[in-house]
């Protein structure tokens, strides 16, 4: 039996399971939105003012989540700020320690870019705002955002590895399979509002449609090395769990990818479109953290294995 | 810093009397389950089950029958193992977790914000959230006590020294002896759990005489530090982060290139804005 399976669980929930869902889009939606803004189409604009409404939106509402599920939210500075020096507290090799500046940085980064889109929508009037959308400064906030965006999309993986739990800590590949997870999540976030925003001509949403069925081919075969690299902790997963993972694999991803690459265009009698593909990968991701979380939350300690003397 | 203090538990005269669980509650002024309501749970006669933030010490029924008259019990006083390389030190966040002038590990509690990672970390099931504070609490070996030359409460009430308090050093030179002593009298499975500051996590300073696998007992066999998964785990992500960033720029690119060849070779026109 793996060592991992003697800790306790850390009652990382609903709360958690939410912010790296909704983190791991605004940091996915940010470095998309930044690639379009630097390598897109000048019809692209709209997408790339969604990707930064998106990602303000999405790390306000992770800082509201990581605050309430503390068990003293008011005293959230303290991973920001010795309590008793003032001295500012960071530990490089705790990811939760680096996951909080992560964040603080991209929502700054958010912050800035969301106000450059506002001025370029029309909605704020202000001279520092009209210079975040103009070089240099469109390009700094591009740039250090989507890098900041992909820590914050990568860095929740890590964090759960990084402890002694079952699943989590059993395995190095569950880093890699959050981030390939956020990024798809967060391309399929984009082509939805530019499909209901009805973007198509002159933009790059069929690109983003590419990139996310890639994405999901990557993100698929990630995911078959981390079971495999499970070993013998797989078995947390020899329950209800175990049938939710299949259903991701097969509806969040691999249908996906189908319907991306032409292979099945029809459901009973219904047309699948990108649209289609799109909605199942973002219930995928969320799913995806909800059998990864879970499962590895119910173990308990065993206490003592019965053994013949 | 002081001499490294800890505790040797031999659990071959532990007697599951829990005088150590009560000690330590009253000294600790930790609150009872269920408003001090009985709760039996109804799977043993350990009705405590497991230690919480409320419960600093445990101990363990081993309960191993086949048959009504045919088995064996063995007890096991649990408690923080205070380790030497302490994984819940290693992630706290906010430097609430410190190693003391005792060697010994104590959760700041007016520090600690209870975001629960060294739960997760803890590779013995030590640390949980006490409900009253909302803060990560475990024992703290008395850190109050021997601050002003007194024993632990635990220690000082078994009354049949199963748990024992002194300097690491010497603690270990007893347990030493004792495993000998119980060896010579055929118990050949006596073992020390934890005793070696070569061995897992550089040592436990409170470390158990065992007379079976410690998996019997609920211990792992072999545990680790949590960040022994951070730099693969980093690295790969970062790997992926690579791998998307690339598949990224290859789709636009394609795309760039496209509209020059539909443009005729005519380079198109960004917008500073976009």
């Amino acid at each position: 039996m793996p060592d991992t399976f003697f800790t306790e669980p850390p009652h990382w929930r609903w709360f958690i399971v939410l912010y790296f869902f909704i983190g791991g889009i605004a940091g996915g939606c940010f470095f998309l939105a930044a690639l379009l803004q630097l390598f897109g189409r000048p019809g692209d604009r709209t997408i790339v003012r969604t990707g930064y409404y998106i990602a303000i939106i999405g790390v306000a509402i992770s800082g509201i989540l990581l605050v309430v599920d503390l068990g003293r939210p008011d005293r959230f500075w303290h991973m920001m700020i010795q309590n008793k020096t003032g001295r500012p507290m960071f530990k490089y090799w705790a990811p939760m320690s680096v996951g909080v500046w992560g964040l603080l940085f991209f929502g700054i980064f958010s912050f800035l870019g969301a106000l450059g889109a506002l001025h370029a929508d029309g909605k704020v009037r202000l001279g520092a705002a009209r210079r975040l959308g103009e070089r240099p400064w469109s390009t700094i906030i591009a740039i250090g955002g989507g890098i900041a965006g992909f820590f914050i999309a990568g860095y929740t993986g890590v964090l759960l590895s990084v402890t002694n739990r079952p699943i989590w800590a059993d395995s190095s590949w569950l880093g890699i399979l959050y981030l390939l997870s956020a990024a798809s999540s967060a391309a399929a976030t984009l082509i939805l509002v530019a499909r209901r925003r009805r973007l198509s001509e002159g933009t790059s949403v069929i690109d983003l449609e590419r990139f996310d069925k890639y994405v999901l081919v990557m993100e698929l075969v990630v995911l078959l090395i981390f079971l495999i690299s499970l070993g013998s902790a797989a078995r947390a997963f020899l329950n209800a769990w175990g049938a939710v993972l299949a259903l991701i694999v097969v509806g969040g991803i691999l249908a996906p990818i189908l319907i991306g690459f032409g292979r099945v265009t029809r459901f009973r009698g219904r047309a699948l479109t990108a649209g289609t593909a799109a909605m199942l990968v973002l219930l995928g991701g969320f799913m995806l953290r909800i059998a990864t979380i879970f499962p590895s939350e119910q173990v308990r300690v065993i206490g003592t294995r019965v053994s013949r003397p | 810093m002081a001499e490294a203090m800890g505790f040797f538990t031999d659990t071959t005269v532990c007697i599951g009397c829990k005088a150590c669980e009560v000690a330590c509650k009253s000294w600790n002024q930790l609150p009872a389950r269920a408003g001090g309501q009985p709760e039996m749970s109804g799977q043993s006669y350990d009705n405590t089950l497991r230690l919480s933030g409320n419960t600093w010490r445990h101990v363990k029924f081993v309960e191993q029958f086949d048959q009504q008259y045919d088995g064996r019990w063995l007890m096991l006083s649990d408690v923080c193992k205070h380790c030497v390389q302490a994984g819940c030190l290693e992630v706290c966040p906010t430097g609430a977790i410190i190693r003391t002038e005792f060697d010994t590990v104590v959760i700041q509690s007016d520090v600690c914000n209870g975001c629960r990672s060294c739960i997760g970390a803890c590779p013995f099931g030590v640390i949980d959230i006490n409900e009253v504070s909302g803060t990560a609490q475990k024992c703290t070996l008395c850190y109050d006590r021997m601050s002003v030359g007194l024993e632990p409460a635990c220690s000082k009430a078994c009354p049949t020294d199963s748990i024992q308090f002194g300097p690491i050093e010497e603690l270990r030179k007893r347990a030493a002896g004792r495993v000998e002593q119980l060896k010579a009298a055929g118990e050949s499975r006596a073992r020390l759990y934890g005793a070696d500051p070569n061995g897992p996590l550089g040592g436990l300073n409170a470390f158990f005489l065992l007379v079976d696998e410690p998996e019997v007992y609920g211990l792992p066999p072999d545990p680790g530090l949590p960040s022994r998964n951070l730099a693969s785990s980093a690295a790969l992500s970062a790997a992926g982060a690579v791998a998307v960033g690339a598949v990224g720029l290859v789709t636009l690119r394609h795309n760039r290139m496209k509209d020059v060849a539909d443009a005729e070779g005519e380079r198109p026109t960004r917008d500073p804005d976009a």
